[in-house]
């Protein structure tokens, strides 16, 4: 089972520009229809499982913008994969 | 979603020290943005913050003191460089380091940078060339591209008129003073991968002491292009890097040494 991950993307500095959405290789990122920032862009997020944690979002981010998280492989595959 | 909060998480990437909580004015998708990032990654990563002295250009990224939480000063037209001599003269065990667009280092800054390379001044350039004056909004640049539409350029740029554009790495590394001069480009994750790994060897030759070092950046312009951030990174990997050819121009052999 690939590796969980989780992006969080701060909508200060998010300006939808979508390189992040271009660049995801899990093609799980896109920008929100439903949300808009306060300087009006629709922000990018998580659409979807399957986001394996591996930053590559964060690296093409201009702005900074993501957090990316990533499950310790440490614990038993049972306790992981629950 | 119970589940994920209790499994435990490690944080792979988080926005760095050095870049100040606030949102950048730079249009959505420039790749400035991705030049700062991975400057402050690097400052953060050698624990250079406390020790580092900006110097901004004019241009796009003359607010670059707004944006990076170490000490800026800010240069008139094209002389950060000329500046930036000054302030590691006076203070030498600090980290010099100038932030310039194509119209800043390229145009009417090219002497300061020449010369500055010439003499071996212990500073570090970073070049951020997008083939346009980005601020001004999109007239031709030293380094627009032959035949590339701008704003004063609305047929293409004409070489018999305007002449060709300028590789500034090319021209830098011919100078003896220069001790690292190579090029990158913003446009994909391997290649900014390896333009921070650049940064990184440019702030370490510094450190050292070895000499003149400078990164040229590639970077996009979607704006003033016309394009959508992902067709501008396109653009750049299709027309300017088969003009502007990604690669070291000038490795001095004590830089060759150094392990980064």
């Amino acid at each position: 089972m690939p590796v969980q991950g989780r992006v969080v993307i701060s909508e200060l500095y998010c300006k939808g520009c979508e390189l992040c959405v271009g660049a995801c290789p899990q093609e799980v990122l896109r920008l929100s229809t439903e949300r808009i920032t306060s300087k009006g862009y629709h922000p990018a997020e998580l659409a979807g499982e399957g986001c394996t944690g591996c930053g590559i979002c964060a690296v093409v981010c201009p702005e900074a913008a993501i957090t990316v998280y990533r499950q310790v492989i440490r614990r038993s595959t049972a306790a992981v994969g629950a | 979603m119970v589940v994920e909060q209790i499994v435990p998480e490690e944080i792979v990437y988080q926005r760095p020290r050095s870049l100040v909580e606030c949102a950048t004015h730079y249009c959505p998708g420039c790749t400035h943005g991705v030049a700062h990032r991975i400057i402050a990654e690097v400052i953060d990563e050698m624990g250079l913050r406390e020790h580092t002295i900006g110097v901004a250009s004019v241009g796009c990224s003359v607010f670059a003191y707004n944006y990076f939480d170490f000490d800026w000063v800010q240069a008139p037209h094209g002389r950060a460089p000329a500046m930036a001599t000054g302030v590691k003269r006076v203070l030498p065990d600090r980290m010099v380091i100038t932030y310039q667009g194509d119209g800043d280092m390229a145009s009417i800054g090219m002497t300061e940078v020449v010369h500055a390379a010439a003499r071996g001044e212990n500073i570090t350039v970073f070049f951020i060339n997008n083939a346009n004056y980005g601020m001004t909004g999109g007239q031709m640049a030293p380094t627009t591209l032959p035949g590339q539409k701008t704003t004063s350029s609305p047929h293409g740029r004409d070489v018999e008129l305007a002449g060709y554009p300028i590789r500034a790495s090319e021209l830098l590394a011919t100078l003896e003073g220069a001790a690292y001069v190579v090029r990158r480009s913003l446009h994909d994750p391997k290649n900014i991968r390896l333009a921070k790994k650049a940064v990184r060897t440019a702030l370490e030759v510094q450190r050292q002491g070895l000499g003149f070092s400078m990164v040229e950046m590639l970077s996009i312009c979607p704006t003033n292009w016309g394009m959508s951030p992902n067709q501008a990174l396109q653009w750049l990997a299709e027309k300017m890097i088969p003009y502007y050819p990604v690669g070291d121009y000038r490795v001095s052999p004590s830089v060759a040494q150094l392990k980064v």
